[in-house]
């Protein structure tokens, strides 16, 4: 099969659907190894959209290559807790082997070795993936092996079957986690009970999402159900967002291995509410290997007439989707992922209008995180006022805890709203912790006098990040590495975070190298207070969070950094002299600016 | 006049028509709301930030927010102008603008809107990336070391010439930017016309025409004989 013939068959599986573009570029590339020009060009002309705009989706997404890759293409996880892991020795030793630079292809075209963003492996790292393959628990031992595997060009498939294991490590149970249901139990208590009544229950239930923001999922639901499908395929959607990208977050890929026929059955129990007929989940790229597994269970739900035509006898109609994400945190914005649904980039729509009434192809749609939607079951089947007993008056039921960094047990922790932090900390044997980066690096950095404080909407709410910093670690680079994260991630639309979060991570650099003052601390507190209110986006108004939080509550951290606690040049003469240097081949004394200021200051 | 159609512009009071935006109220009145990426012949983008005001205490976009009768909104305060001013800041050093040797200079958008702030200095550390120029085509020259990312050209040729030559595309500082609907990448190899709407839309000096070089001198420009603030019926209706 020649490659027009596999990349026409892939855009005809997709009905030459501009829409399906995210999937069918994927796919392509799967199967080509990269996007070439003349593939761009053959795939806009099929589904009849401006070359451009296929070109423009295609370099929008990490995942994506429009530049031939390497025929292994290695990408380690760099979120803080695999930095703590050691991942970058472990990087390091892999380029040295290789005899490679990070982010360049090899000469031969053979391998490629760079950071990514979290790949939400935050209990098991540090980890990587292999040509979007996630592999975890990397060692200076697999690195040597992994080396050799390339070497001698060994297909992905046939490495060691081990290192592609990824376990839940659930330590700690509650309402959610130890369910009872069987498929369609939920399901068929809320087709008994009808969408009205149905949508009752969860307004009684107080449900609020998961995702972080803590909207009210009744309201959510009613919204999109009380409003008109327009057009000439009027609609409603439900979507399922599974693109967890907040770095140290990774419950919802473990409710995903483990719990996906909750997660399927909230789906289409929020279908039968808003009068969808249609649900899309949002499988972020790095969960690329759930696929398989997650088609087989719609197809399982789809045999036992769960999904489908007259499901459990009834009259509804509902099936599901799933669309894969190609690396792009942004996407994790409920209108930034619609876009990406419909094959553009993920760039945050002006909003209002709002998704429940103009989302997916303009037409009324519910987006809900995961772990909000395996919780609506617990209230089909038991009821609101059941539900309503977990947790606190303002935020009922349970919330999962990815726990990671310093502790002896990471993993999953299932706890009624209102935990307090410290209680966390006990539970996953964390001592001597300085601080715990609640929520992911757009939430908040908790210090050890705030550890009675309760994770719940009223005081921490929370997408699910719990990252612990043991005293030793440097809260400082830690704020650091979420400066680059945010700098990669932006999507670059609007100007206060396109240009803002690149200024801030190059401060954050420059107190690194220990050219700081503390006018660049004013510089970063007025950067955050710039971006926080002029923003397009919830990344552009928290990107600065982890460097305001840390410069309030870890002072010291910055400022035994600050060469000078009065005023030091932005400019860096010797730095400056750098490639003169390299140029002339010379690296002597004289050849060094601080060197000839020494000898005059001397003479 | 209905007296309930008015909203508070520092202090001032501007008549809307419902489903008018505060931009597109106050430019009819003929009251200048800084910005770069609004036009009022197409729908708002919102990326530039430059319109961005303070409503009862929030900020937003004054090209996205609708007007409402008796909002109080907050425009040319210090604190606004002051966070206009990094923000045109944050232009200059992403792109590479050189405005003694630029066509553009005189009628250039982002330049004027320095100078009605007085931006006085770039501020930050310039970034001088490595942006393209494309000479192909027979009649324009393309500069994206100017761009500023406002997507009219896009728009332009998207909904007057209904071309679509260009569509904004790529993640974040060093990837985003507009992209040209040929294979090879040049603007040669698209219908792009120089009668296009979009051929005249470029705010700043990315999209020029060749062989137009310096046809009105330097001092005697649009912004140079006053300043944009005072070209706000222009862009009334």
């Amino acid at each position: 099969m020649s490659d027009t013939d596999k990349i026409d068959a892939v855009i005809d599986h997709h009905r030459r659907d501009g829409t399906r573009l995210m999937q069918i570029l994927r796919e392509i590339q799967e199967q080509l190894g990269w996007l070439s020009p003349a593939t761009l060009t053959r795939v806009a002309e099929a589904v009849g959209w401006p070359r451009a705009m296929v070109s423009g989706t295609a370099s929008f997404y990490s995942f994506f290559h429009t530049r031939p890759r390497g025929k292994y293409c290695v990408l380690w996880s760099d979120n803080i807790t695999d930095r703590m892991l050691g991942n970058a020795d472990l990087m390091d030793a892999m380029c040295k082997k290789l005899w490679l630079e990070p982010g360049r292809v090899s000469e031969d075209g053979l391998v490629s070795v760079n950071t990514t963003s979290c790949t939400g492996m935050g209990d098991q790292g540090p980890a990587l993936l292999v040509n979007y393959r996630a592999i975890t628990r990397m060692t200076p031992s697999r690195v040597g092996e992994m080396v050799g595997l390339i070497r001698n060009q060994t297909p992905v498939a046939e490495w060691p079957a081990e290192w592609f294991a990824v376990d839940d490590n659930i330590r700690r149970k509650d309402i959610l986690l130890a369910h009872d249901l069987v498929p369609g139990q939920a399901l068929s208590a809320a087709l008994e009970r009808g969408p009205e009544k149905m949508l009752a229950e969860i307004k009684g239930a107080r449900l609020r999402g998961r995702g972080g923001a803590g909207f009210s999922t009744g309201l959510k639901w009613e919204a999109c159900r009380n409003a008109d499908g327009s057009g000439a395929n009027p609609a409603h959607y439900v979507v399922c967002n599974a693109d967890e990208g907040e770095p140290g977050t990774f419950k919802d890929r473990v409710l995903l291995t483990s719990y996906a026929d909750l997660v399927f059955e909230g789906m289409s129990i929020a279908g039968l509410v808003v009068g969808a007929k249609k649900g899309l989940l949002y499988l972020r790229g790095e969960y690329r290997y759930l696929l398989e597994p997650l088609e087989s269970a719609l197809a399982a739900r789809r045999e036992a007439n769960l999904l489908g035509k007259n499901i459990l006898g009834s009259d509804f109609e509902f099936d599901i989707e799933i669309h894969l994400g190609a690396g792009a945190y942004i996407c994790g914005e409920e209108s930034a992922l619609i876009e990406s649904l419909e094959g553009k980039p993920g760039r945050p729509r002006i909003r209002p209008p709002f998704p429940v009434t103009n989302g997916y192809l303009a037409q009324p749609t519910t987006v809900n995180n995961v772990e909000t939607l395996a919780a609506s079951c617990l209230i089909a089947a038991h009821g609101s006022e059941w539900y309503a007993q977990h947790g606190t008056d303002k935020s009922t039921g349970t919330k999962l805890l990815s726990v990671s960094g310093d502790c002896e047990r990471p993993g999953i922790y299932e706890y009624p709203y209102g935990v307090t932090v410290r209680q966390v900390l006990e539970d996953c044997g964390a001592t001597d912790s300085q601080a715990v980066q609640n929520s992911g690096p757009s939430g908040v950095c908790v210090a050890e006098a705030e550890f009675g404080r309760r994770i719940a909407f009223e005081d921490l709410p929370t997408a699910g990040a719990f990252m612990v910093f043991d005293e030793t670690r440097d809260m400082f680079e830690v704020a650091r590495n979420f400066a680059h994260f945010f700098a990669h991630e932006s999507c670059g639309f609007c100007t206060p975070c396109r240009v803002g979060t690149t200024l801030v991570r190059n401060m954050m650099d420059k107190i690194a190298r220990q050219h700081g003052s503390p006018y660049d601390i004013d510089e970063l507190f007025k950067l955050h207070r710039l971006m926080q209110g002029a923003s397009h986006c919830g990344l552009g108004n928290s990107a600065c969070n982890p460097v305001f939080d840390t410069l309030n509550k870890f002072r010291p951290a910055y400022e035994r950094r600050l060469q000078s606690l009065d005023y030091e040049p932005a400019f860096d003469l010797d730095a400056a002299l750098s490639q003169a240097r390299q140029m002339t081949g010379r690296d002597d004394a004289a050849a060094h600016f601080a060197a000839n200021s020494q000898d005059e200051a001397k003479a | 006049m209905n007296q309930t159609n008015t909203f508070q512009l520092d202090g001032e009071e501007i008549p809307f028509t419902p489903g008018q935006t505060i931009i597109q109220a106050a430019t009819a009145h003929g009251t200048y709301i800084p910005h770069l990426c609004w036009h009022p012949d197409f729908s708002p983008y919102g990326s530039c930030k430059l319109c961005t005001v303070k409503v009862t205490g929030r900020f937003g976009s004054s090209c996205t927010i609708e007007a409402q009768a008796g909002m109080e909104v907050e425009n040319r305060t210090a604190e606004l102008d002051d966070k206009r001013r990094t923000l045109l800041q944050m232009f200059f050093v992403e792109g590479n603008h050189f405005c003694p040797s630029c066509e553009k200079s005189g009628g250039c958008t982002l330049q004027a809107t320095a100078y009605e702030l007085k931006m006085m200095s770039p501020h930050f550390d310039m970034f001088y990336p490595d942006r393209p120029v494309d000479a192909s085509h027979p009649d324009i020259l393309l500069d994206f070391n100017r761009c500023i990312m406002c997507g009219l050209c896009v728009a332009a040729s998207r909904e007057i010439d209904g071309k679509n030559v260009f569509a904004m595309g790529g993640r974040g500082l060093l990837g985003r930017r507009v992209h040209i609907s040929s294979e090879s990448g040049k603007l040669a190899d698209t219908d792009f016309a120089v009668t296009d709407r979009a051929a005249s839309i470029c705010p700043v000096g990315v999209i020029l025409r060749k062989r137009k070089g310096f046809a009105v001198p330097i001092g005697e420009r649009k912004y140079d004989l006053a300043p944009i603030s005072e070209h706000v019926t222009e862009k009334a209706p």
